[in-house]
């Protein structure tokens, strides 16, 4: 099971916070989006893997955590 | 500990006093100490803010501050470091940031100051969310924060 979250802005365009599924072979962040979002990836987008950013070709494996989220405006 | 989110108001000055204490700042090792303050403006891309909420992401959060203000350290030659990050709902003339770095020379506290702060904006996951008269909004981007920006 791959465990996927969204924040702030995204989580209100996509309308939910969190959603599970079943990590298959060969899946990578980009598979993730496509799978549970299904529409085009906005522009600015950015992902994480276990709590750090990465790449969206980034592997994904069963127990992962993923995340989406707008670019941070934190400070 | 380098790092920490807070629900509530915090006064910056006192937390400062606090960590320098603990970490044996003030006996004469650190020479020079840096300290940025970041507090909630009233207004924002032309329009009065009444609250502002702090979205961010639990564990990843405190993970990202506490790897840019280890690298920091190890990169600028600096002593010590400290964050605070408020989140949650934040009202006008609160302080959100404090970031304070502590070094031998000024050198190295002023860049090692500018360096985490620069680190956190850019990749530590934050999300503000503004109210306004006109209603609420996600704030889109960051300002610029470097000199030659």
């Amino acid at each position: 099971m791959v465990h996927v979250k969204f924040f702030a802005g995204l989580a209100e365009q996509v309308g939910f916070r969190e959603t599970t599924l079943e990590a298959g072979e060969a899946l990578d962040v980009a598979g993730v989006w496509q799978r549970v979002v299904g529409s085009e990836r906005p522009s600015r987008l950015r992902c994480a893997r276990n709590l750090e950013h990465c790449d969206f070709g980034e592997p994904v494996r069963d127990g992962d955590e993923i995340a989406f989220f707008p670019p941070v405006t934190g400070g | 500990m380098r790092v920490r989110l807070s629900e509530g108001t915090f006064d910056p000055w006192q937390e400062l006093a606090g960590f320098r204490s603990r970490h044996g700042l003030d006996r004469g090792k650190a020479g020079a100490a840096s300290v940025f303050v970041g507090t909630m403006r009233d207004f924002n891309d032309g329009q009065g803010v009444e609250r502002m909420f702090l979205e961010h992401y639990p564990g990843m959060t405190e993970r990202s501050l506490e790897a840019i203000v280890e690298s920091t350290l190890r990169d600028c030659g600096a002593l010590e470091a400290f964050v605070i990050h408020r989140v949650g709902d934040i009202a006008p003339g609160e302080d959100i940031v404090l970031v304070a770095a502590f070094a031998t020379h000024r050198a190295e506290a002023f860049t090692a100051c500018r360096a985490i702060m620069e680190a956190l904006k850019r990749d530590a996951p934050f999300w503000k969310r503004e109210s306004t008269p006109a209603g609420d909004r996600w704030v889109s981007g960051n300002t610029p924060g470097s000199l030659d920006a």
